[in-house]
């Protein structure tokens, strides 16, 4: 499996749990759902990022710092998004969705990637 | 009557022992060591123009076995073509009816006096070699039988050679009678001990490795230490059967060590091996405590 694809899988599983968690707050329960789907999609956009990223530069600590970054941008933007209630939830969206980014950031580094095939002779 | 002073005597000595080699392609420029059969000099090579070692029979081994020993020797060794073992250039008989052979001048220090400085990584790494130098004799069909830190040089570049292949045994030779011991005690395996060369095989050299192995670690390694001392440890088994089959199996062991897994001959407790893989993956252990230790400090302290 190639880094962008495995970042993909990976942020979208990931993604999908981050989501879940919005289990344990009793008054998040109606949305979850649609706090589950929306959670994969930043998931799978954050993951194919920072895959990609992996593949370009090989640095355990620069591809942390990116997938940190990217997670914390894009949990930034859903955070942002407008609410019934017109309250912004930044904290508590943005820093989880930040250390998930730095743990697809961290797996897409030391996943090894397709062994590339011998020539023959 | 003049008494000579022993100054002046060991210079006639030394004067009388310097091997002729006047009309030959080298010039002898001093003496390296001695062992039991011959006397290894530092020399120049007028042809190559090149500094050789140059292992010359000693003075006074008039028997022509020893002629034949330290032939069939150089020819043990210019068999062993291996980036680990001493390139013999040359073989032969001085103007002086002494045996000798033209080898590469090894620069370095030895393993017994090298490894005091050398962190764990670096002895193994070094060990590793000896085990693929010998792992190519035996590949050969030759047993060292002398394998011992003073018999491995480290070159100034790294490079590991394995030395004095003067006792090995090829396995086309007719083994010596029963009771003959051959090499260093310290090092030796007890069939070898024993004198039994009826039983000296690879697994002989094996056990002089698992001694070298045992040397390099020292004493008061910590608990980490634990599975590497069990490599030594199983390549020392008294009997053969138990240790490694081969040296390169022995070096396979501990490559795994060096790779961070456990050696074949290590049976690792949970803890450890839960110790092992936190200490592999501590990266990704904090970051998903990171992430539990915020998700658990947000539902409790910031619920909306």
């Amino acid at each position: 499996m190639n880094k962008p694809l495995f970042g993909l899988v990976l942020g979208g599983l990931l993604g999908i749990l981050d989501g879940m968690t919005a289990w344990f707050t009793p008054e998040a329960r109606p949305q979850i759902v649609g706090i589950v789907i929306g959670s994969m999609i930043k998931g799978l956009i954050a993951g194919v990022l920072i895959g990609w990223f992996a593949k370009k530069v090989n640095s355990l600590s620069a591809g942390i710092a990116f997938g940190l970054g990217i997670g914390l941008l894009l949990a930034f933007a859903v955070a942002a998004m407008p609410q019934p209630s017109g309250k912004h939830y930044y904290f508590e969206i943005m820093l989880p969705g930040a250390i998930v980014g730095a743990i697809v950031g961290y797996a897409t580094q030391k996943h090894r990637g397709p062994v590339p095939a011998k020539a023959g002779i | 009557m003049t008494f000579l002073s022993d100054s002046a005597l060991e210079r006639l000595r030394l004067a009388a022992d310097t091997p002729e080699t006047a009309g030959t392609r080298y010039s002898i420029t001093r003496e390296i060591g001695r062992g039991g059969m011959g006397t290894v000099y530092e020399a120049h090579d007028s042809v190559l123009q090149r500094p050789v070692a140059l292992k010359v029979l000693t003075l006074g081994e008039g028997d022509p076995a020893a002629a034949d020993r330290m032939l069939k020797e150089a020819r043990t060794m210019a068999g062993l073509e291996h980036p680990g073992l001493v390139p013999v250039h040359d073989a032969g008989t001085l103007p002086d009816g002494r045996v000798y052979y033209a080898m590469k001048l090894v620069r370095g220090e030895p393993l017994s006096s090298w490894a005091a400085g050398q962190p764990m990584a670096e002895r193994l790494r070094a060990f590793q070699k000896v085990c693929e130098a010998a792992a190519f004799a035996h590949s050969c069909g030759v047993v060292h039988r002398d394998l011992k830190p003073g018999n491995v040089m480290i070159g100034s570049f790294g490079e590991v050679l394995v030395l004095d292949w003067g006792i090995s045994r090829r396995r086309e030779d007719p083994a010596e009678p029963d009771g003959v011991v051959v090499g260093t005690r310290t090092f030796m395996a007890p069939e070898q001990a024993a004198g039994r060369t009826d039983l000296v095989t690879e697994r002989t050299d094996v056990y002089s490795l698992g001694a070298i192995l045992d040397f390099l670690l020292g004493d008061g390694q910590p608990r980490a230490a634990k599975a590497i001392a069990s490599v030594a440890a199983r390549a020392m088994s008294a009997e053969p059967a138990d240790r490694y089959p081969g040296a390169g199996e022995l070096a396979a062991d501990v490559g795994r060590f060096l790779d961070g897994g456990v050696p074949a001959s290590y049976r690792e407790t949970l803890l450890e091996r839960a110790g092992r893989f936190a200490g592999r993956h501590r990266t990704a252990i904090w970051l998903v405590a990171a992430y539990l230790a915020v998700r658990v400090l947000l539902l409790l302290f910031f619920r909306p």
